[in-house]
């Protein structure tokens, strides 16, 4: 239908701003239940990283919230020199916000992780039970074949068995490389060991199968059709163990842990 | 058949989007690895669908013709935005697995498709029916799509185990073949085929790149 130019204008102006205005009240109306969520999600993965709660486990966010305020307390941590920052609100500190802030991250040298930058401070999670500690959760991410896969490995206190692995976010293929998600595989990590007896970073996912934790303790089974997603893993893992990552505060933990015991 | 019946009907077989019009193919390939996934997309593609037929039926004679193409697109896009958000703020588990194809919606050629040929003519009744059935049959491929591909994938359906994978401890060996994206072409494939063995009008005229070039050509170059 033809219709004058100042119609034209008018209409567009008119229809641009409706749903200007409509998309911004919907999303700003749902941010928070969308943050909830998020978050949510987010303690879920903790908890079921930590052994606070098992996998067939169908919880309310009430009973999420109550376990993850009994069980863990979250510190932020100064990667460099492994100390726990005061002063700073665990809770709702961004990690990722500060990974990309060149004032409050660093960059690192090229490794297979494909990490870029590094926040200054970290949050991890120490696990509780009582007053006692019984373990620490800390995050890990890398790329692993079309995307970067967020999560968290936990530790004993000898900050060497791991205790669990977990992966919140990641884009890669349902049923190959997403089988990082199977509870299956995930069942495979608790009890190897993350550092060799020198204390140099050893736990990898291997091509093939795996033997039990006993007599096998630093490789896990490969993802099966899923070899560079695999290869991902264990470079985070590699990464995170390391120099750059949690290796000095991984020490201190230790080195406290051994001092209460 | 009455009028309503037929547009409302019509698209689910005989003039299917992805079976006839072979539109929309790319989400069906990415969301139908799993069903609640192909489910949910079916929805939340027959809400855009219905909610931006219905506007832009409504307004189909203030749509100035010279920027009918982005009036529409700039419905259709805010329309995806705000199911994007609903499905972050109640659905959240799906809506990560889900990821980006929410927001490719937009791109999804049968929403523009019914816009312009058949919103911009049509009261907004019409329309609606229109765009339920367009979903609809949309969502039927990717029902049927998604079924064999969960099932044989990854032995699941709707998350439930149906076939005790061997990573899980059973006896099925999972084609991971079925979770990639070339299988769903070969099911698009093999729907496209048994509904033109059953409906045979649906086959197209043998084509050759020569009667382009013949004298008197006509044809549709699509």
């Amino acid at each position: 239908m033809e219709h004058s130019a100042r119609h034209t204008m008018i209409f567009t102006a008119l229809l641009c701003v409706v749903f200007s205005v409509l998309v911004s009240s919907v999303a700003v109306g749902l941010k928070d239940r969308q943050d909830e969520n998020v978050r949510l999600d987010r303690i879920k993965n903790v908890l079921g990283v930590a052994g606070l709660k098992s996998t067939d486990e169908d919880l309310s966010a009430e009973e999420m919230l109550a376990r993850f305020e009994s069980g863990l307390e979250a510190r932020v941590v100064d990667l460099a020199t492994g100390e726990y920052v005061e002063g700073v609100d665990a809770l709702s500190f961004d990690q990722r916000k500060a990974a990309k802030d060149s004032e409050t991250s660093e960059a690192v040298p090229a490794n297979a992780a494909k990490v870029r930058r590094v926040p200054h401070q970290v949050v991890i999670y120490l696990i509780k039970a009582g007053d006692e500690t019984s373990g620490v959760v800390i995050p890990i991410e890398g790329y692993g074949l079309w995307s970067t896969l967020y999560g968290y490995l936990a530790l004993e206190t000898d900050g060497r068995t791991v205790k669990g692995i977990t992966y919140y976010s990641h884009g890669e293929t349902p049923g190959l490389g997403g089988e990082v998600d199977n509870d299956r595989w995930k069942a495979l990590w608790p009890g190897r060991l993350a550092f060799d007896d020198k204390g140099k970073p050893a736990l990898r996912v291997k091509k093939g199968q795996a033997g039990p934790a006993e007599t096998d303790p630093y490789q896990v089974d490969g993802l099966s059709g899923a070899t560079i997603t695999s290869r991902g893993v264990s470079n985070m893992l590699a990464f995170w163990l390391g120099r750059d990552g949690f290796a000095t505060y991984i020490q201190k933990f230790k080195q406290q842990q051994g001092g209460q015991g | 058949m009455s009028k309503q019946n037929e547009i409302l009907l019509d698209p689910l077989i005989d003039n299917n989007p992805i079976g006839l019009q072979v539109l929309g193919i790319c989400s069906a390939l990415a969301v139908t690895t799993q069903l609640d996934k192909a489910i949910v997309m079916t929805f939340a593609v027959m809400f855009v669908l219905a909610a931006s037929n219905v506007i832009i039926s409504l307004l189909r004679n203030q749509i100035p013709g010279s920027v009918r193409i982005i009036a529409q697109l700039t419905i259709i896009a805010s329309l995806v935005m705000i199911a994007d958000q609903f499905l972050r703020a109640f659905l959240y588990e799906i809506s990560l697995q889900l990821s980006v194809f929410v927001g490719l919606i937009i791109t999804n050629c049968i929403i523009m498709g019914r816009a312009e040929a058949f919103a911009m003519q049509n009261k907004p009744w019409p329309a609606f029916l229109d765009a339920i059935g367009n979903s609809a049959g949309y969502g039927l491929v990717l029902i049927a799509v998604a079924i064999p591909r969960e099932l044989l994938g990854s032995g699941k359906l709707f998350g439930v185990t149906v076939l005790q994978t061997v990573s899980e401890g059973g006896w099925y060996v999972q084609n991971g073949f079925m979770v990639m994206a070339p299988a769903a072409f070969i099911l698009i494939g093999i729907f496209i085929w048994a509904v033109r063995a059953y409906r045979p009008e649906q086959v197209e005229e043998e084509f050759h790149v020569g009667a382009l070039f013949e004298p008197g050509y006509e044809g549709d170059l699509r």
